[in-house]
Formats: C-alpha cells, structure tokens, sequence
C-alpha cells in the first residue's frame, strides 16, 4: 500500500509537500508580473483583432455591427490593398536578390581580417542604429528635387533629372525607398553573416588550401555551403521585417503619391487607424499576422528538413 | 586567415569598399555640413564647406525657447531607461522561475512565451490602441513603455533562461546550505553572473525603444510627450522650407545613437547578432 501510494505523486501531492509548495509559491511569485504584463498587452489584443476583424466598429460604443468575413472581402477585393501586398512581397524578393547577396559579398571580405576590416564595419553598420524616422528624412532631403543629390551631381550629365521628383513619382517611390532599405539594413546581414562565418571553425579552411583549393572554390564550395543556416535566418529577418515596413515609408511620403509606396502596416494605419474604421483595421493586422505565422512556419519547415 | 599574394586583386577590393564606405556615410555627412549652411548654398554648392559657416541652426535646434529638442530627447531617454529596466527586471524573474524551479506546468508556460516570438508588435496595435484607451493609458509614458516592454519578454525570457540554465547547481546547494532564500541566491548570485545576456537584452531593447515610432505615434499626442523619432518628423513638416535648419535637428537627433554606438560596438554587434543566431 505504501508504496502504491507514492507512486501516485499527483498535482494535489505538490501542495501537501512543503519544499514543493514553497517551489510553486515561488516561481508563482517571479511569475505573475510577467505573465499579467504579457497576457495584457499581447497575447490578449492578439486575440481581440481577430475579434475586431468581425465587426463595423469605429472604436466608440459597443460592438453589435457583426459583419463575418465582410472586411476580409473587402481587403481583398480591394486594388490599394492589391498594391500594398504587392509591395511587401516586392520588399521581399528585391531583398532576396540585391540586398542579402550584397551584404554576404561584403561578409565574405570583411571577415578576412585585413587592415581597416573594423573599420569598415563599423561604417557599414552605423545606417542600422538610425531610427528608420531620421534615416528616412534624411534621404527625402537626399531626394529633394531642389536641393538634392540628382539636382546637383546627376543633372549635370542626365539633363532631364534637374528638378525630377523622385518621392514624388508613383513609379519612381517605392524604388528609390527601396534603396534607402538596402542602404540601413544590408549592415545588419553582413554582420549575422560575418558571425556566422566565424563559427565555421578554421581548420576546414586550411584543410582546403591544403588540398590546393583557390579562394574562389573555398567561397562557392565550402563556405557558402556551410553557412546555409545563417543565410537562411537572414533571409527570415528579412521577409519579417518587410512585411513590418512602417516607420521608413511614413517618414518618406506616407506611402503617396497614389499609394506609389503603400504597404500592409501603412495601409491598415491609415484605412483602420486614421479613418477609424477599426473592425477593418483588425481585420489586415489578422491578414499581417496570417501571412507573418505562415513564413514562419515555412521558414521552420525548410530548415527542419535541412537539418535531418 | 590566410593571405594571398594578388596586389591587384587587393587594390580592386580596397576601392570598392572606400567607395561604399563613402556612400554609406555620404547622406548623414550632408546632413550635418548642410546644418552649418544657409539655404541658398545648399542649393547652389550641396558638397562645398559652410561659407559662410553658420552656427544659427543648430543653436536654434538646441534653443529651449525655439525647439523641443531637449524635451524630446528627454522623453525618449525616459522610456527608453523604464523600458530596459523593466524589461530586465521581469525577464530575470520569469527567466530564473523558468530554469531554476522546478514546478508542474512550467515547459507549457515557457512554450506560451515563446508564441510570443511569432506575434509581430504591428499586429496587435489597433485593439492595443482600444485597451490602453480603457486604461487611461493613452498620451502617457506607460501606455509606451508597457507594450514594449511586453512584446520584447519573449526573445528576452528565451536568452535569460538558457543562460540562467548553464549556472552549475552546486553553487545553489551551497547557497541554499549557507541559509540563502531562493529571492537572495537570484539577486545576490544569479543576477551579477549574467552580466552578459543581461548586457545584451538591455541593448536589444535600448535599440528598439530608441528608435521606435510606430507605437508613440498612436499613443502620444501631446508634443510635451513626443520621443525624438517623432520630434523629428513634425519639426521637419514643421519647416518644410528650411532644410538647414531640419538638418541640424536631424544630425543632433543622431548624436546620442551615434556616440552610444562608438562607445559600446563590440557589445552592440554582439548582442544583435546573439539575439538573432540563437533564436
């Protein structure tokens, strides 16, 4: 009989022990301010923009005006929102093929430590620590067509440039955001990128050169294969962030002209937001949340199956 | 690393990268010779000297009576500060709670903070937005510092506990035999061994409040209230015209990140790099 009833340490057992009750009691203690803080202002209005999403609410009153799956009708069926997507999707392949190899090009370099190899990180990571606000107003200075860059320098030899509104065009906006993205985040991947390869231990490299293998063949064949993983989480940065892009594309125009620079956030801060619509503004954060958990879950799935 | 020989080939790269170097820097170096110029001269002369160099702008940006400058980099470093410390604080708590006690229901616990990592900020802003309305959280510091502080726990608890994990538990059974409460061993043990994941969870989340906008620009709307990304934009639609002028604010708005950054780089690039390869 005794021993059966040790056995059976169940839940309530945990209470009647004192050194277990003192162990919950504790980690209850160093708990609950936590948990109270990241179920309050996560978790639960997570939770409550799908809520949202179901209704016509302008944020005053109750919500009574239930609408099912109106609002995500009426996003998709939608040309601006069209738009947006499409520019956060375009955020993402140009990413892909312009601003990941660039900066893995450039943590190929710096990682060899030559003379200057800090220095020149430490330049190409300072647009990163910049607010994307001061980063971007920076820039539309850049951009201006009075005093800007191309005024001064590039009208001298393109003549129709003088004067031309590169912020102020809808198809010249998003390209020249787009550059001022590179611009602040290619630091960022170079630098996972060169941490990355400082985890690939040196004995596989001088094994190569041992084996009479060129610097180019090293690059191709060995390291890159090696770094896969770290490739992939930048890549994943990535894809997240841009399906983030706020704060960059508000400073620069606020996504005009005609919705030229639009993307998913700012267009659920001005249709939800601004115009206080706020049953339709859940209603894009679910479609920003539904395509974000998918990546992830791609992301997880590609990487699960290279590991095995 | 190993040396090759090809002078060409090393001559070719240093170029490239002196000339990215200088583009890369190009913009924020207009910005802050642009500050010392008049107007017409950054029209007619966008690379030359200051001539005549002018002081006003920047004295006028850091005039108390002409700008809030001083106001706004008041209020940043003010959430920004409540930000790290509570943020700090908490995850330490949870972290420790989370590695260090044994309890029923603890992996599920965990595990529900880590869904957190998934939960984009901008995503749950609107009814956020609702819920600190119903709070009186509105145009209040809390009402930003809260939320930022909640949606950095996850990435914060999962670097805490792994690092909390790998302190041996000897030193805890000599705690606990010396008569140290398991409050006491945290504060007193744990908390002065972690320096380094500490470090890198407060500049993690110095970086991200810093520089945040998105959230203070919904909660905020008094300009007594307004961090130094949002001070920013509305003095730059503020003088539209007076380009000089936004500039000396934009390059004094980048001095503190700047001399933060030449400062503490190594722990900087670090611990932006930590958080991201061990997720």
């Amino acid at each position: 009989m005794g021993l059966q009833h040790k056995k059976k340490f169940g839940l309530m057992d945990y209470f009647r022990s004192p050194i277990q009750r003192n162990a919950i009691l504790t980690a209850f203690a160093f708990l609950a301010i936590p948990m109270l803080v990241y179920l309050i202002f996560v978790v639960f209005p997570i939770f409550q923009a799908a809520y949202f999403s179901l209704y016509k609410w302008n944020g005053l009153g109750s919500l009574t005006d239930f609408r099912g799956i109106d609002n995500f009708t009426k996003i998709f069926t939608d040309p601006i929102f069209g738009k947006a997507i499409i520019n956060n999707f375009k955020i993402v392949f140009l990413s892909l093929i312009f601003q990941i190899p660039l900066s893995l090009m450039i943590a190929l370099v710096i990682a060899r430590r030559f003379k200057g190899a800090v220095i020149f990180r430490t330049i190409f990571f300072l647009p990163y620590i910049l607010s994307e606000v001061i980063a971007g107003t920076i820039w539309s200075f850049v951009y201006n067509p009075q005093i800007g860059i191309q005024n001064t320098v590039l009208a001298d030899w393109i003549p129709w440039l003088a004067n031309f509104q590169f912020l102020g065009h809808q198809d010249t906006v998003f390209a020249s955001i787009f550059v001022v993205l590179i611009w602040k985040y290619f630091g960022l991947h170079m630098v996972i990128l060169i941490a990355g390869m400082q985890s690939i231990p040196v004995e596989v490299e001088e094994a190569a050169y041992i084996d009479g293998v060129n610097k180019w063949q090293l690059n191709w064949h060995i390291i890159l294969p090696l770094l896969k993983p770290t490739i992939l989480l930048s890549i994943f940065f990535s894809i997240v962030g841009s399906f983030q892009t706020f704060d960059i594309i508000w400073a620069m125009g606020r996504g005009d002209p005609v919705n030229g620079a639009e993307t998913m956030v700012t267009y659920m801060y001005k249709y939800g937001f601004q115009r206080f619509q706020l049953g339709f503004g859940s209603a894009v954060a679910v479609v920003i949340f539904m395509i974000t958990i998918g990546v992830s879950l791609l992301y997880q799935k590609f990487t699960a199956e290279k590991e095995s | 690393m190993i040396v090759d020989g090809n002078k060409t080939a090393k001559s070719i790269q240093y170029t490239l990268l002196i000339a990215l170097a200088v583009l890369t820097l190009l913009p924020m170096l207009l910005a802050l010779v642009g500050g010392f110029k008049n107007l017409a001269q950054l029209r007619l002369d966008l690379f030359g000297w200051p001539d005549p160099f002018l002081w006003e702008n920047y004295v006028d940006v850091l005039h108390p009576k002409r700008s809030r400058f001083f106001l706004s980099l008041f209020n940043s470093m003010l959430i920004m500060s409540t930000t790290v410390m509570l943020g700090v604080i908490l995850s330490s708590f949870a972290g420790f709670a989370l590695s260090r006690i044994k309890f029923p229901g603890r992996e599920l616990i965990f595990n529900f903070f880590l869904v957190g990592l998934l939960f984009p900020p901008a995503v749950a802003i609107l009814p956020l937005y609702v819920q600190l309305k119903s709070m009186y959280l509105l145009d209040n510091y809390f009402g930003v510092i809260l939320p930022q502080v909640a949606f950095a726990l996850p990435m914060q608890i999962m670097l805490v506990r792994s690092f909390f994990k790998q302190i041996p538990m000897e030193l805890e059974e000599s705690a606990t035999i010396d008569g140290c409460t398991q409050l006491q061993f945290l504060v007193r043990i744990v908390i002065p061994l972690s320096k380094p994941v500490l470090t890198t969870i407060a500049i993690l989340a110095m970086v991200g409040s810093w520089n945040s906008y998105f959230l203070p620009l919904l909660i905020l709307n008094s300009e007594k209230y307004f961090t130094l990304p949002m001070g920013v934009m509305s003095f730059a639609s503020q003088y539209v015209y007076n380009w000089p002028l936004v500039l000396a604010y934009i390059t004094l708005a980048m001095v503190p990140a700047v001399i933060f950054y030449m400062l503490a780089q190594k722990y900087i690039i670090e611990g932006l790099t930590s958080g991201a390869v061990k997720q």
